[in-house]
């Protein structure tokens, strides 16, 4: 008899691989401009808007979707006036958000255990209602990922080339920013504020040890995603364990075994006969040449 | 009369209160090949960014085909070669990849990119010598394939001028000897060139007329001038450190 017979279970594991395939497609914009960690830390200001919402009666998530919002704009705009106190504004903002989360989330009336589930994430506890909205959003981050990577890719790769270029570099920033933020509140429901980063970068990490350009990174890191998504949730099924961390555990243990892979398929290539390397012709007159 | 690609009048730029251009004023009309010569610290890749929009000015003037630079959004018609590529990221992306996006100017952001980009991309590869590394990462080539790689982007978009930072600098002979020809067969075309440099070195053939900027001036505005000083001397080689001002008179007006 398998556990995905129920319904929880079954809702768990849609919004498990929907994360799962999203999350990378916006984190390797993310990874690219070395911004990994930002996910991390919009997430810690979502949980403030997850305290006023438990506080105030108001939907928790469409609260988070607005906290995080705001922080993504306001570390946008602190990013592109490119000041050196701009990580020390970063700190504030994140530990701010995680302690006026807290705070909130003590003042109203909701139980530790209710704090614990948007720390660690609570899957199994979706709704249908939940998985609409993770599903509805999801599918319009990732259509913007996918839609826009040109656009997308020559800002993250080169801003000035991109502005030169005549993009729209700052609404494409802001809009970066705001589908971080909405990767990270629905991801927040399956992997829990503590543990969103690791979904959206650890896959991308993985892709770029086997893969040579930025198309097939993208592509084999929502593949890993939407793999580490599906095996978390059948693990944590079969074992019983947190969902949300069995998924994260899954995505580094592909990352441990396909960097090892790689590692071990380049010793065998390299003491392997190579034809000789074509070597662009010498700058100097060789004698007798 | 031809028009007039690039005019700048009076522009002044400062870096918090430091003035780096002081008064600078010039014209590149259409089909020239300028070179913006000068010594490290002379304000010449300021000028350059002040011409693209990057860098304000605090005082006077850019236009860009006759538009007043804050309006001008024909962005197609410019082709920018970055002096060397953005710090790289871990995410590998191929030459073609960094190619195509030379094409979005041209494009727009929404658009798909079709037969035409891709055969776009191939015949600027072609053009730097490149194009059996396109599906290479960017990453694996040398110093002068990467800067080969950039002029290509900028190449891709078709555009009508193009601006280069520094295009030759600390770049093998090989990668020097590519990047001339694609810019001679850039110039063949009526193309527009203004480039800033350190030293012309295969380049100079090409080159139309020489302006030089000295402490944030305009020294110079015509024929290239001979190299001074050390700089002259057959085995000088380009070792500059991050040092002091260079001595006037390094590209000393005649």
């Amino acid at each position: 008899m398998s556990l995905f017979q129920y319904e929880y279970m079954q809702l768990a594991l849609v919004s498990a691989l929907i994360i799962g395939l999203t999350a990378p497609a916006l984190g390797i914009y993310l990874v690219q401009r070395r911004l990994a960690l930002i996910g991390d830390g919009i997430g810690h200001v979502a949980l403030t808007g997850v305290g006023a919402g438990l506080l105030f009666q108001t939907s928790p998530v469409i609260m988070a979707v607005i906290a995080a919002t705001i922080g993504a704009i306001v570390i946008e705009l602190i990013r592109e006036r490119g000041r050196t106190s701009g990580d020390l504004a970063l700190a504030l903002l994140f530990y701010g958000g995680i302690a006026g989360g807290v705070v909130l989330v003590g003042l109203s009336d909701s139980t530790s255990a209710n704090l614990n589930a948007y720390l660690f994430g609570a899957l199994s506890t979706a709704s249908r209602t939940d998985v609409v909205t993770i599903a509805v959003l999801g599918t319009a981050v990732l259509l913007a990922m996918i839609g826009l990577r040109p656009a997308l890719f020559a800002i993250s790769h080169d801003e000035e080339y991109a502005r030169v270029s005549g993009l729209p570099v700052r609404a494409l920033n802001v809009l970066l920013a705001i589908t971080t933020a909405i990767t990270v509140t629905i991801a927040m429901r399956a992997v829990g504020v503590l543990l969103i980063s690791a979904l959206m970068v650890v896959p991308v990490a993985t892709a770029q040890q086997v893969t040579r350009g930025f198309r097939s990174t993208m592509a084999a890191a929502m593949a890993l995603g939407l793999f580490a998504g599906g095996a978390g949730i059948w693990m944590a099924a079969l074992a019983d364990t947190a969902p949300g961390a069995s998924v994260v555990v899954v995505a580094i243990a592909s990352f441990v075994v396909i960097t090892l892979l790689a590692v071990g398929w380049r010793r065998i290539r390299r003491t392997r006969p190579q034809p000789a390397p074509v070597a662009e012709p010498p700058e100097v007159v060789l004698d007798g040449a | 009369m031809t028009p007039d690609v690039i005019t700048v009048t009076n522009g002044v730029v400062g870096y918090d209160g430091r003035p780096v251009l002081r008064d600078v004023s010039l014209t590149v009309a259409a089909g020239e090949v300028v070179a913006v010569l000068g010594a490290n610290g002379s304000g010449k890749s300021t000028l350059i960014r002040a011409i693209l929009g990057l860098v304000p000015l605090s005082a006077g003037t850019v236009a860009l085909f006759d538009r007043p630079i804050r309006r001008f959004r024909q962005w197609h018609r410019v082709g920018y070669v970055p002096q060397r590529l953005g710090a790289g990221s871990g995410v590998p992306a191929t030459v073609a990849e960094v190619v195509a996006a030379g094409r979005l100017a041209r494009r727009g952001i929404l658009r798909p990119p079709g037969r035409a980009d891709r055969e776009a991309v191939a015949e600027a590869l072609r053009a730097v010598g490149l194009a059996d590394r396109a599906k290479d990462p960017v990453t694996t080539l040398s110093g002068g394939q990467q800067q080969r790689t950039l002029i290509a982007r900028a190449l891709a978009g078709r555009p009508e001028v193009l601006i280069l930072d520094e295009p030759t600098a600390g770049v093998d002979a090989v990668s020097q000897e590519a990047f001339a020809g694609a810019l001679r067969d850039f110039t063949a075309g009526g193309g527009t060139v203004l480039l800033v440099a350190h030293e012309l070195g295969p380049l100079r053939p090409l080159i139309n007329r020489a302006i030089v900027v000295h402490q944030g001036f305009v020294v110079h505005d015509g024929p290239v001038p001979e190299p001074a000083g050390h700089h002259a001397a057959p085995d000088h080689d380009h070792v500059h450190p991050h040092g002091p001002e260079e001595p006037a008179g390094l590209w000393s007006a005649p």
